[in-house]
């Protein structure tokens, strides 16, 4: 490896580690000043993640060590699959033939032990949510990979690297119908996945209609922390393929990075806006929601293999 | 030297049996004695296994037997299983304590290996017949075990009229191959053509065959009430290698015939993917521990078909990359499930050992008193869902690399929509990994919803330790595919015939991968370290917090059964699957504010066998007594009935 794309990788690599509560920061104070409030600083989630890990952890007597592995084996599942992900135009840490599906069955691994969890707990409020979670899973999966199908696709490569990489440009303009229904349904999908609104609310105060809240209820201190923190990397990394399929532009290196990062802000602005805008779905739209992100995407594979 | 190593890899376990019989007033070591012979066996498989596969095959002419790549890679699992499961044996179904059922059990066991590891070395027709079914008949008397039950009777008889069903299709099709070529010598069948009526006959008696033993949806459905039946370390060695060989059947005929068509293997595809989607379907609707995982057997022979149907449409097409993926991951997919479900069933029997029940919604919190249990436990769950570091995922990933081969095709191929299975095979890996959040949930999380479930106790060591290796070798392969993967590709070409440099290529690009996914699984590994030693830390740092009950949302007086429950847990998914799924039960009344207690109990009957074979088959009987009643009456009626006849024959012969 070449020392420029060495420094690239580690200054990705940093990128990876120390971005993504920022966009937690970002998604509040869109919806914070959309709302017409002051709203917490942007800087916010850094300082609540330092709190949590200070402080001690109040476990319930039912649980196990599979509750315990849940924070643990879900963050660590989300980081991992952040070294398959091509960031800014240079290739990823590690990319060979077909890793996107491990970078979705990682993203998987993730859920399996946060469901696990939650159901640690003996609590119907969490089996409940954990219920919710494996279901819509379920429906974004096959959607999430007819999108990156149609990626692979247009840009003639079968790995993260190759579709978000310098090959993107060129199938713009070839492909361009594709792409822009994929990128929708990808945005549709990241919504789903990161527990967000019109599927999610994080700040509902009702367990009962919680999916992904409702979940970690239970877990405390740097347990929490650690939960927060893997879901701001998660969202980090559908941000990251969304700005790399919107924005990715030729140009100088400098260029290219700059571009990754205001998408990045981008994508956790339009998050933040749709949250203002909308409110949740009920429960038995969300299905509707996904099987209707899936169609889109299967259209725009179709549009591409015919 | 290596020939008998095969013989005995059949011979011993075959002769296992006896030793249980001799030793019958001394059970302790007679069970023993049985065990060894069994895993002695075990060894030899697994070295003439591995021998065919790095050397080339073992061939014995003068006894009709010849192990290449495609047996070996069944042997493997064969051996691997029977040893596991035989250790199991000996503290989950002790002779000294159960006496002739026992030893019944053992003669049995023993024989269903042997003719296993015959079938798959068998050059010639009628002695892999003869395998099948001493086979075939070994596992009727297994499911038997506990004949006292009516539901072990009802499950080993549909078994046993199935697996003839079966085998008469089998019969129907050697006979037309042997015809054909003038020997039963499957090396006298190769190069017979697909093309034409006898191909089309033969596939679809094969299809019928070797489906119905491989649990292809729609004939699966003998397959989960003979599984939930058999005591579990049988079931662990029926779902886990029995049925596969019903998809040793298939391959290794499909690979005899020359000019396969295309279209059988997208009549694969189009069986597998029904078969993997309607099998982790079905699975989620049930409540009874071993049927979900006899269903999810269905759906795991469903990912291996359509592996099988890559191959077949790569060898019609010419395309050898996508008849090494799809081997490859057909056969990969084929000695992980053996290896995950094995663990799942030992798993199970070890919750049915300790609680007395299957039944999910009786169970909960077991991984406090079973805690090696409950962990080897989620480690086989994890790898049949497909996660990585895993080996579930190793073989799902070859399979999804076949699909996208399709990407590479031009516009306007038809393979080009190949692609569209990987979606379909995430998919089928989502509903899984949901499936089994619910029964690790339901069945070992949480609180122990009854008293049996409160009182468990952990398995002795000897069922954990046969669970443990099966737990290492899906972590092995898993963090090494590599390994696993590179003597698949000399079996594939071989299968194929096709000259091995010309899968050089691809196997070249899925080992490279292979390597690289190691690297994550260890980065995955390394990163789970880090995490768990900075929480140690950081926990460490803080102030103590006191324990206390989980956090109610407000309400101050739980119990265990406010729990969600697995019914629960999957209704909205099964929901999903409205259209083939039909659970029956009466819905209770509610009215008004003070309701009274109300029960509720639903059952999942099997969409093919209760709603459809099953009323078929009472309306046929039906008919057919009425029908009889007409001519039982009175004599002038029958000779009426023969007069008619008669005449009605004659007619037939003027007119013709």
């Amino acid at each position: 490896m070449s020392s420029p794309l060495l420094l690239r990788t580690l200054f990705h690599l940093a990128v990876l580690a120390l971005v993504p509560p920022l966009l937690l920061g970002i998604v509040n104070r869109t919806k914070s000043i959309v709302g017409g409030r002051v709203g917490p600083p942007l800087l916010q989630p850094y300082r609540d993640l330092a709190k949590l890990l200070r402080k001690g952890a109040v476990y319930s007597r039912t649980t196990t060590w599979v509750f315990r592995a849940g924070p643990v084996v879900g963050l660590a599942a989300v980081a991992t699959a952040g070294l398959l992900l091509a960031m800014g135009g240079a290739p990823a840490a590690i990319s060979f033939t077909g890793d996107f599906v491990l970078f979705a069955y990682l993203l998987g691994l993730a859920r399996f032990f946060t469901a696990l969890a939650a159901l640690d707990t003996g609590s119907p409020f969490e089996g409940m949510g954990a219920a919710r979670e494996v279901t819509f899973a379920s429906l974004a999966e096959p959607a999430l990979f007819l999108c990156l199908l149609v990626l692979a696709r247009a840009t003639g490569t079968l790995s993260l690297s190759g579709m978000l990489g310098p090959s993107l440009p060129g199938a713009w303009t070839v492909a361009a119908p594709a792409l822009l229904l994929a990128a929708i349904a990808l945005f549709v999908i990241a919504l789903a996945e990161n527990a967000r609104i019109p599927v999610d609310d994080p700040n509902t105060h009702l367990e009962l209609t919680m999916i992904h809240e409702v979940m970690v209820l239970d877990h405390g201190g740097p347990d929490l922390a650690f939960i927060l923190y893997g879901a701001s990397l998660k969202l980090f990394l559908f941000g990251a393929i969304l700005s790399r399929l919107a924005l990715g532009g030729t140009g100088s290196e400098v260029a290219a990075e700059l571009l990754f990062l205001l998408g990045l802000a981008l994508f956790a602005i339009a998050v933040g806006a749709v949250e203002s805008v909308m409110a949740r779905f009920r429960m038995i739209r969300v299905p509707q929601l996904l099987v209707g992100a899936s169609i889109l995407s299967a259209f725009a594979l179709v549009l591409l293999l015919r | 030297m290596t020939v008998p190593l095969l013989l005995a890899a059949i011979a011993l376990p075959s002769a296992s049996g006896l030793a249980a019989v001799a030793l019958r007033r001394r059970p302790a070591a007679g069970q023993g004695l049985a065990c060894l012979l069994v895993c002695a066996g075990a060894a030899c498989g697994l070295a003439a296994a591995g021998a065919a596969l790095q050397g080339g095959e073992i061939a014995a002419p003068r006894l009709s037997l010849r192990l290449d790549g495609l047996g070996a890679v069944f042997l493997a699992p064969i051996s691997l299983l029977a040893a596991a499961g035989s250790v199991y044996g000996l503290g989950y179904h002790r002779q000294a304590a159960l006496g002739a059922r026992a030893i019944r059990l053992q003669l049995y066991y023993g024989l269903a290996v042997g003719g296993m590891a015959l079938l798959v070395a068998a050059s010639n027709a009628i002695v892999f017949l003869v395998g099948w079914e001493v086979m075939a008949l070994a596992n009727f008397l297994l499911v038997l075990t506990d004949d006292e039950r009516g539901e072990v009777q009802r499950a080993a008889f549909l078994y046993l009229a199935s697996t003839h069903v079966g085998t008469l299709a089998l019969f129907a099709l050697f006979a037309l191959l042997g015809q054909a070529a003038g020997s039963f010598d499957f090396a006298a069948w190769q190069g017979l053509s697909a093309a034409g009526a006898l191909g089309a006959r033969g596939f679809v008696l094969a299809l019928l065959g070797f489906g119905m033993k491989a649990g292809l949806v729609p004939v699966h459905f003998w397959l989960p009430p003979a599984h939930a039946a058999a005591p579990s370390h049988v079931s662990a060695l029926m779902s886990g290698v029995v049925v596969k060989t019903g998809v040793y059947g298939l391959l290794r005929v499909t690979g005899l015939l020359d000019g396969v068509p295309a279209s059988w293997g997208i009549a694969l595809l189009a069986l597998g993917g029904i078969s993997a989607v309607l099998g982790v379907a079905f699975a989620l609707a049930q409540h009874d521990l071993k049927r979900l995982l006899a269903y999810h057997t269905v759906e795991n022979v469903g990912i291996i078909t359509l592996g099988a149907g890559l191959a077949l449409l790569g060898r019609a097409r010419g395309e050898p990359a996508l008849v090494l993926l799809g081997f490859s991951g057909a056969a990969l997919h084929v000695v992980n499930h053996a290896l995950f479900k094995g663990l799942l069933f030992l798993g199970a029997g070890a919750v049915q050992h300790a609680t007395g029940t299957r039944e999910l919604d009786h169970l909960g919190g077991l991984a406090r008193p079973m805690r090696g249990t409950a962990l080897l436990f989620v480690v086989g769950a994890a790898a049949i869902a497909g996660l990585p570091p895993l080996n579930g995922f190793v073989s799902e990933w070859l399979v999804t690399l076949g699909f996208l081969r399709g990407l590479g095709r031009p516009a306007g191929d038809v393979l080009a929509f190949l692609a569209l299975g990987a979606p379909v095979l995430a998919f089928v890996g989502g509903l899984a990994a949901a499936c089994f959040a619910k029964v690790v949930g339901v069945a070992f999380l949480g609180n122990p919803r009854t008293g049996p479930a409160r009182e468990a106790h952990e398995a002795p060591p000897s069922m954990l330790a046969p669970m443990a290796v099966l737990a290492a070798a899906c972590a092995a392969i898993g963090l090494a595919p590599s390994l696993a993967i590179a003597p698949l590709g000399g079996a594939a070409a071989a299968w194929a015939r096709l000259d091995p440099g010309a899968l050089a290529e691809a196997a070249a690009e899925a080992s490279s991968g292979a390597a690289r996914v190691s690297l994550v699984a260890a980065g995955l590994l390394a990163a789970v370290a880090l995490a768990v030693l900075l929480r140690r830390r950081l926990l460490a740092a803080a102030p103590r917090a006191p324990a206390t009950e989980t956090w109610g949302c407000g309400f101050s007086a739980p119990s265990a059964r406010i729990q969600y429950t697995g019914s629960s847990f999957a209704a909205l998914l099964v929901a999903r699957f409205s259209w083939a799924i039909f659970p029956r039960g009466p819905t209770p009344h509610l009215a008004g504010p003070f309701p009274g207690p109300a029960e509720l109990r639903t059952e999942v009957p099997d969409t093919v066998l209760d709603l459809g074979l099953l009323p078929a088959a009472r309306a046929y009987g039906w008919l057919a007594t009425r029908a009889r009643l007409l001519y039982l009456r009175r004599i002038q009626f029958q000779m009426l009935l023969v007069l008619v006849t008669l005449v009605a024959f004659l007619a037939w012969g003027f007119v013709w």
